[in-house]
């Protein structure tokens, strides 16, 4: 086919064009031919197919997410929020830390290694576009059932990718997640966080200001791959009578990144950018639309300029190509020559790809004819808004009407302890040390705490001590049964991980994951956990400054758990003063702080010991989130506790398994009056954590928390080495330990 | 005035900051050196720190040996000045054959970051001194690329003339449970993790002193401190 000019497209209205092929539904596609006056030209297509996909416009999503900018509680922290490459907070002394959690779920499907390699490398380019140095990241992880085959192909190379690619951009990983669960079988969750640090002035914007200014694209060469990977990719369920996917999933290199990283931020650091934006999704539609439409005037891009990997590619490829290591920055005339050398000096190439006109369309020339001519918001930020059905779906109260209560339980102190070591060996309670151990969590020298700690911890400041901590949960079967209480669960649990540490919660970022939002229940799962968290952050005083949405995760009829994991970002003064989960002294007291019920509903052991979920997950009391988190700050800031631990999937026995494992010393429990041995231990009611105490400092902590009317228990004493519940069972720490460590290694190692 | 040591940045390199900071919290000047350039600005010593140094493409420090800095850093070292590779920087170092053998991928073929239990097997080289012989270390370990090999004749002659400088250590007989760390991780030939050329001024090894020099941060272990405080104490006394 000839060249399809804007010309050539008024000429020829009657061109019938790809656009289903390309994921656009008809309406889509009148809606385009309407805001253009005209068809579309192939290269327009190209932009309006992927812009307007699931994965970029948030079409079905958007309505929902609203929530999160009506509901933000008041909040001086919140320096940039939602919309731009990733929110900015303000953590004191002059800093801000932007951090956010992006999906890479599909292409890590199709292709586990370079699937979950680029994710790392897309979130770490948000992170340097608004003007950050990376400090660290995060990697919440959801595979299909342990013993599975497939998990055996997906997991290995996943971990192997998002290792491959961080540890050789020089992050360390302090946390993250893993869990396993059939309903991931064919539909993995991996998802990506960073966290990054800027001085407050640094803080930098994707928009193109400034008539005459350059448009300069740097990175890598851009080629054949990931085209079309959010359209086609991230936005359609998974068919098995489609033919491969995998080319449309990109190949990632992390030596280019890191060397994107390090010219970018000494561009930065010499003030010669007005404007930046990483290419990832939708590549260099994206980028110069959303450039274009975020600032004052037009633009005008020679696609012939853009330096080809593959000299054969056609403009709408290149302009879909998701290739990676890819950035786009607008720099004023005057200065461009030092942007160049700077690239030059770290082996970049750098090209001066268009400038920013005084006009209002976006124009794009191939061979010196024009190929798009387009107004940009129309392409960014005005896409298709869904009003998605949604209802309560009809198994739901079947569901919830299965009460977990009804579960046998055992019926001596032998069947407990039995039930004990099935529990902590489980694929999901077992020491993840296999997969963390892949990757470099001591790289740049400021990893004050990292996994199996509750929250990752980085300083930021060599002479204060100013830290920062992040946790990432979500537990899809809490928000099976209950998606509104299941994504506050998620939140409280990520809140209470940081707090744990000793740092204070700020805000929160997070990532959504769910099935079809075709499917009326699926669209209602979306709907309440969106309302849930909106509600949640709002009464935690924490905004949500941004995130991610996965849809799709989905393979015919069977949608995923709904997902939800809640990312927590909180600072600490500090880091002297954090709190790690081991319980190093012996003879420390220790104390279980909240209230137990009988809550096993979505638990490990309900899991575990009976194959079971029904019934309604854990109550949430999130003024008692707040309480809790603010005794364990001051806690850790006025030395009253050594060791912290938060409650949460497999109740107190898990945390006690974490901590004296870590320690590398035992416990003594003693079951409290009130409680029977099985709910003490197993019991999953949120709003509770572990601490151990100085016996010096026992009346000063029992005081404070009495005082501020937290209920707290002295439930033993560090001591010996095994694990005993008195009147129950003893567990030799060894037994725990082989138990607990040997199960993923056995299972992938 | 104090030592200055050059810590080298070639494309691709991750702990030079973390070099520099350990230089720093040692006492002495860290000096950064940048791959393009032959200059070495007059450094007392030079340490070649970790990463992937371009992208280890080829093979691991392939690519580096052959950059202008390690010109002058050869020469140097020949001359007797102290250098120090760490990880990546030890690759560079037997590519530049200052070290003899080469490192493999490990022999479970995966990514491993761990603490690390070293014994220390000579503890009168330049970067050693303020260690004891036969001191027990821990310090972090990270890489993919670790499996040390030489020959049989190298590997004894290495031996012979007391150039093993590290040993990964093995966990005491006596210990019911032993601490983490210790053991051979990466199939390394005699459990080598780090040797010393002749004169015991140029060392290279595997895991990572400089990311155990403060008590918070890392392993809460300094045990990798006295390599940089050892420099410090050899180029005052020089």
């Amino acid at each position: 086919m000839s060249l399809d000019t804007v010309k050539h497209a008024e000429q020829t209205p009657d061109v019938e064009l790809p656009w289903k092929e390309l994921g656009l539904k008809e309406d889509e596609y009148a809606r385009v031919r309407e805001i253009l006056g005209r068809r579309p030209t192939g290269a327009e297509l190209a932009m309006y197919s992927v812009m307007w996909s699931e994965h970029c416009s948030y079409k079905s999503s958007k309505v929902h997410l609203r929530q999160f900018g009506e509901k933000a509680p008041q909040s001086d922290a919140m320096l940039v929020g939602i919309g731009e490459n990733a929110g900015v907070v303000d953590v004191g002394e002059g800093y801000a830390v932007t951090f956010k959690v992006e999906s890479h779920n599909h292409p890590s499907y199709v292709e586990p290694y370079q699937g979950a390699a680029t994710g790392v490398g897309g979130i770490v380019r948000d992170i340097i576009a608004m003007g950050a140095r990376p400090v660290a990241v995060v990697d919440p992880l959801r595979m299909g059932a342990a013993d599975h085959p497939d998990t055996k192909r997906v997991l290995p190379g996943v971990v192997a990718g998002i290792g491959g690619y961080g540890n050789c951009l020089g992050l360390p990983n302090i946390g993250g997640e893993l869990v396993f669960d059939a309903c991931y079988q064919g539909n993995p969750l991996v998802n990506a966080g960073a966290i990054g640090v800027m001085r407050h002035e640094d803080i930098h914007l994707a928009k193109a200001s400034g008539t005459g200014n350059k448009v300069i694209l740097y990175g890598a060469r851009t080629g054949g791959d990931g085209i079309g990977g959010a359209s086609i990719l991230a936005s359609e369920t998974f068919d098995d009578a489609k033919p491969s996917k995998r080319p449309a999933v990109q190949v990632g290199d992390p030596f280019q990144e890191k060397l994107l990283i390090e010219c970018t931020l000494e561009a930065f650091a010499e003030r010669l950018v007005v404007g930046i934006q990483d290419l990832g999704a939708a590549g260099l539609s994206c980028a110069t639309s959303e450039l274009a439409s975020n600032g004052s005037g037009g633009m005008r891009v020679e696609l012939d300029d853009v330096p080809l990997r593959d000299s054969t590619l056609s403009p709408e490829e290149i302009l879909m190509s998701e290739s990676q290591e890819r950035m786009c920055a607008v720099v004023e005339p005057d200065k461009v020559d030092r942007f160049l050398a700077i690239c030059e000096k770290w082996d970049v190439i750098a090209t001066v790809v268009g400038e920013v006109t005084d006009g209002t369309r976006l124009e794009i020339f191939w061979h010196g004819e024009k190929i798009v001519d387009l107004d940009p918001r129309t392409v960014a930020h005005d896409g298709p808004v869904y009003e998605r059905p949604y209802a309560r779906p009809d198994w739901l109260d079947a569901l919830q009407a299965d009460d977990a209560a009804k579960l046998a339980r055992p019926a001596s102190g032998d069947e407990l302890r039995e039930q004990v070591l099935k529990v902590v060996a489980s694929p999901n309670q077992a020491s993840k040390a296999w997969v963390t151990d892949q990757y470099d969590r001591f790289v740049q020298g400021n990893t004050v705490l990292a996994q199996p700690e509750d929250s990752g911890m980085i300083r930021i400041n060599e002479e204060t001590g100013l830290g920062v901590a992040l946790a990432t949960d979500g537990n899809g079967r809490y928000a099976k049964l209950d998606p509104y209480t299941g994504a506050q669960l998620a939140l409280a649990e990520s809140y209470r991980n940081v707090a744990a540490t000793g740092a204070r919660p700020l805000a929160v970022s997070d990532c959504l994951n769910f099935g079809s939002p075709e499917d009326p229940a699926v669209m209602w799962q979306f709907a309440e956990a969106v309302r849930g968290l909106a509600d949640g952050c709002l009464q935690l005083g924490t905004p949500v400054t941004g995130g991610n949405v996965s849809l799709y995760n989905q393979t015919g009829e069977a949608a995923i758990h709904p997902t939800p994991v809640v990312a927590v970002l909180g600072v600490i003064d500090d880091v002297a003063r954090r709190t790690p989960i081991a319980f190093k002294e012996s003879g420390q007291l220790l104390y279980l702080l909240g209230d137990t019920r009988q809550e096993f509903g979505g638990s490990a052991w309900s899991d575990v010991v009976h194959g079971h979920l029904g019934g309604l997950p854990p109550q949430v009391d999130l003024e008692r989130e707040r309480l809790l988190a603010e005794i364990l700050i001051s806690a850790s800031r006025d030395g009253m506790i050594d060791a912290a631990h938060d409650l949460s999937d497999g109740g107190l026995v898990q945390a006690i398994t974490e901590s004296c494992l870590r320690g590398r010393n035992g416990a003594r429990l003693i079951v409290p009056d009130g409680l029977d041995a099985f709910t003490f231990l197993f019991s999953e009611s949120a709003g509770r954590a572990v601490v151990a105490v100085p016996r010096s400092e026992e009346l000063r902590f029992t005081d404070m928390c009495g005082a501020r009317g937290l209920p707290a228990t002295r439930i033993g004493v560090v001591d010996g080495d095994a694990v005993e519940v008195q009147g129950e069972f003893t567990l030799p720490l060894a037994e725990l330990r082989s138990a607990h460590e040997e199960t993923v290694p056995s299972l992938f190692g | 005035m104090t030592a200055r040591i050059g810590v080298v940045t070639f494309p691709g390199t991750l702990d030079d900051r973390d070099t520099q900071r350990a230089v720093r919290v040692a006492g002495a000047e860290p000096v950064p050196l940048w791959h393009r350039d032959k200059d070495l600005k007059q450094v007392d010593a030079v340490v070649l720190p970790g990463g992937f140094s371009y992208g280890d493409y080829l093979r691991a420090g392939a690519i580096s040996r052959f950059s202008p800095v390690m010109e002058t850093v050869v020469e140097q070292a020949r001359a007797g000045m102290p250098v120090l590779g760490i990880c990546n920087g030890f690759q560079v170092l037997t590519e530049t054959h200052l070290l003899p053998g080469a490192m493999l991928r490990n022999t479970d073929l995966h990514f491993v970051c761990r603490d690390q239990k070293l014994r220390v097997e000579n503890a009168s080289t330049a970067w050693t001194a303020d260690y004891e012989q036969g001191q027990e270390i821990s310090i972090p370990l990270k890489n993919i690329d670790g499996r040390y090999v030489a020959d049989e004749r190298v590997l004894d002659e290495l031996e012979a003339e007391g150039r093993v400088a590290f040993r990964y250590a093995a966990a005491p007989a006596d210990a019911a449970a032993p601490a983490d760390g210790y053991g051979n991780p990466n199939g390394s030939l005699r459990d080598i993790a780090g040797i010393t050329n002749e004169a015991g001024n140029v060392v290279g090894l595997m895991p990572h002193p400089e990311h155990a020099v403060e008590p918070l941060i890392g392993t809460g272990r300094t045990d990798g401190l006295g390599f940089f405080t050892s420099i410090l104490k050899n180029l005052v006394a020089a």
